[in-house]
C-alpha cells in the first residue's frame, strides 16, 4: 500500500491530518495527537447532550445518503430495557470510493473513538465494525488498534473509569457489494445471506438481532471525536455558504486526473477547483468528458455541470447528480462512455442479491442490451428500451441497487446520447464481440 | 376481544379492517385481488417479487401491498396506471428468462404466472435477441422435482421449509440473474410435510412426481373433502379426471390445517381408484353354495329380515374411515339388540408441522375416531372380535380384516357392507356394495370435535350405495317412518338421538366445519 499524497493547501485536513503518519496508528501516538479527548469529554456528558452536539454540528452521514447523524441517533428508543447496537459500516464497496480504507489504515483509533462515543450516545454497549472482506491491511491495523484500545481501557468493561461498558467487535465481510447496504449488512452480521431487508421496521426499531440499532459510516464516526473536542460550532463553521452541508468530506478522486487520491475538502468547495487545481487537472492534451461524483450509483455529470457545481449535498443535486459516498470518478475525452456504463451495469448485474424481480432481471437485461450496442448490433429502439427498463427498475425495489444501476444508464443516455448513437449508426467500431 | 378497526378505501370501495392488516388482505375484503407471487397468507412476507406494488395516496412511491399495513383514511389504488405499469414490468422481467413451456408444464391452467400475464402482461417480448437462463431439472426429494428454468424465485418454498417446517433444506443459491433455488447437498426434500412446496409454488417450478404429466389442470374436477388419513382432519380437495382420483391437495382451513397437508395423507389415494369393487348386492339363498347377485329390493328385504329376526347380541366391526352418517345409521339399524360396536384404529408415527399450532399427522390413522365414539363405537377391537363368538349377528362395515382376525370370527350369521370383495366373504349371508368416502357425501369429527363435511368426488361403481342409505332403507322396511333420502337428511336426523348434533345441518357446517360440545358418555340414545 502506498502512502497518500501530501496535503494540498486548499484541503481542510481534519480526518486526513495524520494520513501517512504511521505513528498515529498506535494508541500512544493517537493520544499524543489529541486522541481520545473526545471520548473522555463525551463520557462526562449525558447521551442526550452528545446527540444534541451532533445535531448542532450539522454532521450528515458520509456513507451516501447524507442523513443527519444527530437526528439518526435521536431515533433510538430511550429506556426500553433492550440492548442497543451501534454498527459501523466499513464495507466501503461503492466503486470509486476508498476513503474509509485510508481512515482505517492511518487513524484506526479515530474510528474506535467515534464508535465509543456513538455507543455512549445511543445507549449501546457493543459496536460491530463490519469491514470489507478485501480490506486486508485495514483489517490488520484495526485489529491491532482494537486490542490496544482494550489494553488502555478505551474499550472494555469500564471505559476510562467511567463505569461504562463499551465493546467493539470487528467483523470481516466476504466480498459482496450488497453487504454495504445497511440492512443486508445486518443480515450478514447475523450469519444470514446478505439480502437487504424490507423497511419498516427501521433499524432503530428492530435492527441487528431485531434490537434497536444505529448504523453509521466510518467517515461519519471518525468525525465525531473531532466535533466533540473542537465543538459543534467549529464544525458547523466549516461551510462554504450552504448551511445544510457542513464540515469536511473526504473525496476519493480516481480516473483521468494528474493526482488521484483522497482529498478532504470543506463541503461547498467548487468541483472544478477540486478537479483542476487540487487534483492537477486532466492529463496533458486531454479534456474533461464526464464525472461520476459520488460513487458508481449516482448519475453522470457533464463538464458544464461540473463547472458550476459546489461539492456538497445540495450543490451536486442541483447539478444533476449526488454527493453519495464521495467516490469521484473523473473521465477525460479518451473515455468510451457507453463502455463505461456497460461496465457499471455488469457490476450491478453481478452484485444484485436476486431478491427483487426488477433488480435481478433488469440489471442483467440492461447489461445485455449495452453489450449488444457495444458489439455493433444495437437497434434504434434500444435506447428507448433502456430508458423504459430503467424507469421500471427505479423506486420499486427493497433497496436502491436497482436504482443505482439505472441512474448511470439514464443519465448516460440523456447526457451523452451522441456516444450511444455513434454505436447504433456504426460510426463507432464495435468493441465487444457478442457472445 | 374487540379489535381496533381502520377505515380505508381501496379502488373506491370503503372497508373497515383490523389495525395491522396488510393492504393485500384488506383489498380482498374490498373485492380486489392484488396480483402477487411471494406473498402467501401462511408464510412470512418478504416483499421480494414486487408484483403487489400499489399506489397509496400521499406515499412517495408505490408500496408493496403485502407488507404495507392499513392506516386510517388511507386511499389505495390497485389498478391505477402507475400500478399497472409496474406490474406489467414485473411480469415482463419474470418472463424474459421463463421457458414458456406451458404446453408441457403441469402447472398450466393453474399457474399464477400464466394467469397474470394473460390478465395484464405484454402481448409480445422485448427480449427476443438473447438466450434464456438455463439450469437443469433437479431431483429434490421423494416427490418433488425442481424445474429451475420456470422458477420466478418467489422463495415461498424456502420460507415454508425454513419457517413452517423448521427444516431449512432449501435456499436461494447464487446471486443476480444466476440465482436458483438450491438444496442442502447433504439432504433431501423428504420432510413429511415437504409436498406442500408443490402447492405453494405459484408456477410450474416445483412439481409433484406423482402427478407428473398425469392430467391437465383444466380437465380436472375438484371436490371439497376431508383427508381420511388421521384424526387431524385436514381439509382437502380431491381432484379427479374422468372419475379417477389423480391427486389430493390441501384446502384452506385456517382453524385446522391452514393451507397444508402432510405427504402421508397426500399420497394415500390410490385405494379410491381400486378396480376390485363389489358392484352388486350379493345374497346367499337357502341351499345355495355361493353368493348370488341380486337387486337392491331383494338385498334390502333380506337385510331387514335378518335384523328383525335377530334376538341375541349384535357385533358391529367398522372402519374408522366410515362416515358419521354410516356409523350412526348402521348402529341404529340394530338398536333394538344388545350391541358391541368397535372401529379399528391403525397406529402410525406422528409428524408435527412446527410452524402451525396444533397441526400434525396424528398417530391415530382414522379420520372419524371422535365421531365413532360419539355414536357409540369403541376402539376395543379385539374385544369386539372376541364377542363375535357369541353373537347372533355380526355386521362388518367396510372393515378390512387381516387373515388372523378372520380366523377369530365366530360362526354366527355375517352381513358384510364393503367397498371391495374378499374371498372369505363367501361365508356371509349378505354382501352389500358400499361407496367409498370419495364417492359419497358425509361427515367426520376430528380430534378437536370439529364436524367436517366431505363431498362426493367421483361416481360410485355399479350399484354401490352409502351405508347410511342401506341402513335407513332396511329400517324403513321394518317400519321406521321418516327415514332419510339424502346424506343431508341422514345427518340432520342424527340430532334426534345424539344431542350434541342437535339442530346441525350440512348448511351449518359449511365447508370448514363446526366444533361441537361432545355429549357425555351414557347420555346418548
Amino acid at each position: 500500500m502506498g502512502f497518500p499524497h501530501p496535503s494540498h493547501p486548499k484541503e481542510t485536513p481534519v480526518l486526513s491530518k495524520y494520513f501517512g503518519d504511521a505513528a498515529a496508528r498506535s494508541f500512544r501516538g493517537w493520544v499524543e495527537r489529541g486522541g481520545y479527548e473526545g471520548l473522555k469529554k463525551a463520557l462526562g456528558m449525558t447521551p442526550e447532550a452528545v446527540v444534541e452536539e451532533m445535531k448542532a454540528s450539522g454532521l450528515r452521514g458520509r456513507g451516501g445518503a447524507g442523513f443527519p447523524t444527530g437526528l439518526k441517533w435521536s431515533f433510538m428508543p430511550k429506556d426500553d430495557g433492550k440492548p442497543h447496537y451501534l454498527v459501523c459500516n466499513a464495507d466501503e464497496s461503492e466503486p470509486g470510493t476508498f476513503k474509509d480504507r485510508e481512515i482505517m489504515r492511518w487513524t484506526p483509533h479515530a474510528l474506535i473513538e467515534g464508535c465509543a462515543v456513538g455507543c455512549h450516545a445511543i445507549g449501546a454497549e457493543c459496536c460491530y465494525i463490519y469491514i470489507r472482506g478485501e480490506f486486508t491491511e485495514p483489517w490488520h491495523v484495526m485489529s491491532a488498534a482494537v486490542e490496544e484500545a482494550y489494553a488502555h481501557n478505551a474499550l472494555g468493561e469500564n471505559v476510562f473509569g467511567s463505569g461504562k461498558r463499551i465493546e467493539v467487535v470487528l467483523h470481516r465481510g466476504a466480498g459482496a457489494y450488497i453487504c454495504g447496504e445497511e440492512t443486508a449488512l445486518m443480515n450478514s452480521l447475523e450469519g444470514k445471506r446478505g439480502n437487504p431487508r424490507i423497511k419498516p421496521p427501521f433499524p432503530a426499531q428492530a435492527g441487528l438481532f431485531a434490537l434497536p440499532t444505529t448504523i453509521n459510516n466510518v467517515e461519519t464516526l471518525a468525525a465525531v471525536p473531532h466535533i466533540l473536542t473542537r465543538g459543534a460550532a467549529w464544525y458547523k463553521g466549516l461551510c462554504l455558504g450552504n448551511p445544510k452541508s457542513t464540515g469536511t468530506k473526504l473525496i476519493s478522486v480516481c480516473g483521468h486526473v494528474m493526482r488521484p487520491g483522497n482529498y478532504e475538502i470543506t463541503l461547498g468547495t467548487p468541483m472544478k477547483e477540486l478537479i483542476f487545481d487540487m487534483c492537477g487537472g486532466m492529463r496533458p492534451g486531454r479534456t474533461l468528458k464526464a464525472v461520476i461524483p459520488g460513487g458508481s450509483s449516482v448519475p453522470l455529470m457533464t463538464p458544464e455541470e461540473v463547472d458550476q457545481c459546489a461539492t456538497d449535498y445540495e450543490g451536486i443535486v442541483a447539478c444533476g447528480s449526488m454527493l453519495g459516498s464521495g467516490g469521484m470518478i473523473v473521465m477525460d475525452d479518451s473515455t468510451d462512455i457507453v463502455y463505461e456504463i456497460y461496465r457499471l451495469a455488469k457490476f450491478y448485474a453481478h452484485e444484485s442479491c436476486a431478491q427483487c424481480t426488477q433488480c435481478r432481471e433488469g440489471t442483467a437485461w440492461t447489461t445485455k442490451i449495452l453489450a449488444r450496442i457495444l458489439s455493433g448490433q444495437g437497434k434504434s429502439s434500444d435506447l428507448d428500451l433502456l430508458l423504459d427498463l430503467s424507469e421500471n427498475m427505479t423506486g420499486k425495489t427493497i433497496c436502491v441497487l436497482s436504482d443505482s444501476c439505472a441512474a448511470p444508464i439514464v443519465s448516460g443516455i440523456q447526457k451523452f446520447r451522441a456516444d450511444f448513437e455513434a454505436y447504433l449508426s456504426r460510426a463507432t467500431a464495435p468493441v465487444l464481440a457478442l457472445a | 376481544m374487540t379489535q381496533e378497526l381502520v377505515n380505508v378505501t381501496i379502488d373506491g370501495v370503503p372497508v373497515s379492517v383490523p389495525k395491522g392488516t396488510p393492504i393485500i388482505e384488506a383489498a380482498k375484503q374490498a373485492g380486489v385481488l392484488v396480483p402477487h407471487y411471494c406473498y402467501h397468507p401462511s408464510l412470512p412476507a418478504p416483499a421480494v417479487c414486487r408484483m403487489c406494488l400499489v399506489e397509496v395516496e400521499k406515499a412517495p412511491k408505490l408500496m408493496p401491498a403485502c407488507v404495507t399495513t392499513v392506516a386510517e383514511g388511507q386511499v389505495v389504488h390497485c389498478n391505477s396506471a402507475t400500478a399497472k405499469k409496474a406490474r406489467e414490468s414485473v411480469l415482463e422481467f419474470l418472463l424474459i428468462n421463463h421457458p414458456l413451456d406451458c404446453p408441457i408444464c403441469d402447472q398450466a391452467g393453474e399457474c399464477e404466472l400464466q394467469d397474470y400475464v394473460f390478465q395484464e402482461g405484454r402481448a409480445s417480448t422485448r427480449y427476443a435477441d438473447y438466450a434464456k437462463r438455463y439450469n437443469p431439472v433437479e431431483d429434490f426429494g421423494p416427490d418433488v422435482l425442481y424445474v429451475a428454468n420456470r422458477c420466478i424465485l418467489c422463495t415461498r418454498c424456502v420460507r415454508f421449509m425454513e419457517d413452517v417446517a423448521d427444516a431449512a433444506v432449501l435456499n436461494v443459491s447464487e446471486r443476480g440473474d444466476r440465482a436458483f433455488i438450491g438444496i442442502d447437498p447433504a439432504q433431501r426434500l423428504d420432510h413429511p410435510w415437504a409436498g406442500n412446496v408443490v402447492d405453494l409454488c405459484p408456477v410450474g417450478s416445483l412439481i409433484s412426481k406423482d402427478f407428473l404429466h398425469k392430467a391437465r389442470a383444466w380437465d380436472l374436477d375438484k371436490s371439497a373433502s376431508v383427508c381420511p388419513g388421521c384424526t387431524q382432519g385436514c381439509n382437502i380437495m380431491i381432484d379427479t379426471r374422468d372419475e379417477v382420483v389423480v391427486r389430493l391437495r390441501p384446502r384452506a382451513n385456517l382453524e385446522v390445517n391452514r393451507h397444508f397437508m402432510c405427504d402421508v395423507g397426500r399420497m394415500d389415494y390410490r385405494w379410491m381408484n381400486r378396480g376390485d369393487r363389489i358392484e352388486a348386492p350379493l345374497v346367499r339363498e337357502a341351499g345355495s353354495p355361493r353368493l348370488l347377485a341380486v337387486d337392491w329390493d331383494r338385498a334390502l328385504a333380506r337385510l331387514a329380515e335378518l335384523v328383525k329376526g335377530t334376538t341375541g347380541k349384535v357385533v358391529l366391526l367398522a372402519s374408522g374411515r366410515s362416515s358419521l352418517e354410516a356409523l350412526a345409521w348402521v348402529r341404529r339399524l340394530v338398536a333394538a339388540q344388545s350391541i358391541t360396536a368397535a372401529i379399528k384404529v391403525p397406529i402410525g408415527e406422528a409428524a408435527v408441522l412446527p410452524g402451525v399450532p396444533n397441526l400434525a399427522l396424528r398417530r391415530e390413522r382414522v379420520p372419524n375416531l371422535d365421531g365413532a365414539k360419539l355414536v357409540g363405537y369403541t376402539t376395543e377391537w379385539q374385544g369386539a372380535l372376541d364377542a363375535t363368538r357369541s353373537s347372533a349377528l355380526t355386521i362388518l362395515l367396510d372393515a378390512a380384516l387381516e387373515e388372523k382376525e378372520v380366523k377369530q370370527l365366530g360362526g354366527g350369521p355375517l352381513v358384510v357392507l364393503s367397498t371391495v370383495h374378499e374371498d372369505w366373504y363367501d361365508s356371509a349371508k349378505l354382501v352389500l356394495p358400499l361407496t367409498s368416502m370419495a364417492e359419497e357425501h358425509g361427515t367426520y369429527i376430528n380430534r378437536d370435535q370439529r364436524v367436517q363435511r366431505f363431498t362426493q368426488a367421483k361416481a360410485a361403481p355399479g350399484m354401490a350405495r352409502a351405508a347410511w342409505w342401506i341402513a335407513a332403507e332396511a329400517l324403513a322396511l321394518n317400519g321406521t317412518r321418516g327415514t332419510p333420502s339424502s346424506a343431508a337428511e341422514a345427518f340432520a336426523a342424527l340430532g334426534a338421538w345424539i344431542p350434541s348434533l342437535g339442530g346441525l345441518t350440512y348448511a351449518d357446517l359449511g365447508l370448514t366445519g363446526r366444533i361441537i360440545e361432545p355429549t357425555p358418555a351414557g347420555s346418548r340414545e
